[in-house]
Parts: structure tokens; sequence; C-alpha cells
């Protein structure tokens, strides 16, 4: 068996048989949702309350008094502020390896995030990213502030 | 791919960079451990590696600044006082060449889970079997999440609903005592228990 298709059939079966969080799986959970915060999901707004699941593509969005923290499967933590627009871009994690990827949008308002498990495992697969910047994270804890940004 | 994504990611953030007002700040990490950010846009990047150090954008134009526990708390406070506690972890053990039976200590350890988990709002429980060097790599994976599996059960006969409880097995990638390979060793079968 030469090396390319072993390297493959490794990767296939390590897939097949691990503990994938696939993306029809919630990406995390609303830990904590104060005043007004709707989840928007396909053209719906989902009310956010302690328990609610996440998932990829889900945008959280926070009104005047809102706030809102959401733990992820690898035990990131996220938290917003009023007025503000998170989005789960990505988010693919395995159990068995901690090998993952993510990706989350601050549109606008305030994010404070420490990191978790995948970025440690493999900082280079986490990245935030704000309307104008791209933030790389080396294990971490850290704010993100974004006024007059987005609204979609 | 990557690559690519990065650059029309940036070129298209390029466009919007005139009108937004924008704040990165590092905080002390809570484990002593170093640190760090990196702040990339079409103009750079900019790495804050120092509790505090931040970079502002206003009018397109990015500078760096030492920021204080002060300005964090007035402009964060609110998102900060929103996070989430961190995961907290517990360790359970089986009797010596059981698969079910837990040795009698480690049923102490599910009277915290519980009383933690009824702490948290939105409580889950991940339970994540080990194993140690003993056996092939995909045979500890299988026999890991056997054990997790287990201890799920005895946790749902300890009265905790099922729906929060998920399994996972690492296999003998995380070991608590490092050893050659096919080394026995009991500290490495245990089953994490993590409460978020």
């Amino acid at each position: 068996m030469n090396k390319v298709y072993r390297t493959m059939l490794v990767t296939v079966l390590s897939i097949t048989f691990s503990g994938l969080v696939l993306a029809n799986d919630p990406a995390g959970a609303i830990k904590s949702s104060k005043g007004l915060v709707n989840i928007e999901r396909a053209g719906e707004k989902i009310p956010a309350a302690a328990g609610s699941p996440v998932f990829v593509s889900d945008k959280v969005r926070s009104g005047a008094d809102g706030a809102f923290g959401i733990t992820l499967k690898d035990n990131t933590l996220l938290s917003a502020g009023p007025n503000s627009l998170i989005v789960v871009s990505k988010f693919a994690y395995d159990t068995t390896t901690n090998v993952g990827a993510m990706s989350i949008g601050v549109r606008k308002g305030t994010l404070a995030v420490a990191t978790g498990k995948i970025a440690k495992a493999t900082p280079e697969s986490v990245d935030f990213h704000t309307p104008t910047s791209v933030l790389g994270v080396r294990g971490t804890e850290f704010v993100v502030e974004v006024g007059e940004g987005s609204d979609e | 791919m990557t690559n690519k994504f990065s650059f029309g990611l940036l070129l298209g953030v390029a466009l919007l960079a005139g009108c937004v007002s924008e704040r990165v700040v590092l905080l002390p990490s809570s484990d002593g451990q170093p640190s760090g950010v990196i702040v990339r846009d079409q103009g750079g990047e900019v790495v804050l590696a120092q509790p505090y150090a931040a970079t502002v954008r206003r009018s397109g134009v990015v500078s760096s600044y030492q920021s204080s526990a002060e300005e964090v708390k007035e402009r964060f406070g609110d998102a900060l006082a929103a996070l989430p506690p961190r995961a907290s972890s517990y360790t359970v053990y089986f009797m010596l060449g059981s698969s079910d039976t837990l040795a009698p200590e480690s049923l102490a350890e599910f009277e915290k889970v519980k009383a933690d988990l009824t702490a948290r709002s939105g409580g889950e429980i991940r339970v994540i079997g080990h194993t140690d060097r003993v056996g092939s790599v995909p045979m500890n994976d299988a026999f890991s999440i056997k054990r997790a599996a287990a201890v799920r059960e005895l946790l749902i006969n300890a009265g905790i609903r099922p729906e929060v409880i998920e399994i996972a097995g690492r296999g003998e990638r995380e070991l608590l005592v490092p050893t050659e390979d096919e080394v026995a060793e009991a500290k490495n079968r245990r089953v994490e228990i993590s409460v978020r």
C-alpha cells in the first residue's frame, strides 16, 4: 500500500470512527441570556434562553438591554454585551482527537472570549473576525468591540 | 484554499474599513500561561502579547496602546458579566479488572458532579473515557468510549437527565502518567466527567 493511499485510508477510518461533531449537531449552547436576545436561523428569530442549542451559521443578537453567554462544545466561552451581533461561521470538533476548526464573527457590539480545547490543540484553525480584521489566537482571553458595525 | 479565502475576506473587509471603529484588548490569562492575539487586516498585523495590550481602529487607521482593567470594565463590563463559568473536571476510576463497577471513592465525585451541574444554567456533561497504552490505538479508542458509556449509565442511575450527558473516548491520547507503549498504568485507566 503506498503512503498517500495509506494516509487517506487512515484519515477516512479516523473520521468514520471518531467522535466528530457534524454540521447538523449543535456547536454549543446558550448558557445565559439577559434582556432581549434572539438566535437568527434560516430567516427565523428564536428567543435565546439558557440551554438553547447554537448551530453553525446561527447569528445571535442582543438588544439595547441584552447580554448573552455561549459555551461551545470544545469549552470555548463567548459572551456579548448590549446591541451585539455574533455569528458562528464555522465549527467542527472531534472529541476523540481534540482536532477541530472554528471561526466566530463579531459584526457589531462587544464580545468576550476565553478559548477552549481546539485553540489549545490547533490554534492555527481558530479565528475571530470583525468587519475589518481577522484575529488569530494563542490560548487566550480577550475582548473585541465593533462600533458602527454591520447589522446583517 | 485557506489563503484564497483569507485574501478574499481581507479584500472584502477592506471596503468597509473606512467607517468602522474597532478595539481589541488582550486580557490576563486566568491560568498564567503566556497568551496572545494577532490582529490582521489589509494593512498588516499587530501582535498583542502582554496583558491589556490593545489595538484601536479609527477612520481606517490602526494604533496600538496599553489598555487597563478600568477601561475593560467600562467598555466590556456587560459582556464579561455574561461569560459562562469555565468547565470543571472530575475523575473516576473503575475497580481493578472491572469495566462497570467504580472504585468506592469515585462515588463521592458523583455528588460533586450533581451539585456542579445544578449550579449552572443550561449545564451539560461530557463523559470522556481514557485508557493506558496496553493494546492498539483503535482498540483503546473503542475501549475508552465503552468506559465512558458505562459511567454515563451510572450518572443516569444517580438521577442526572440522560439528554444532558454526551460521551467521548480519547483512548490513549491523554495520559495522566506518561508511559512507554504497552505499559499498564492504573492511573491512566480513568473516566473524566467534564461539566460545562
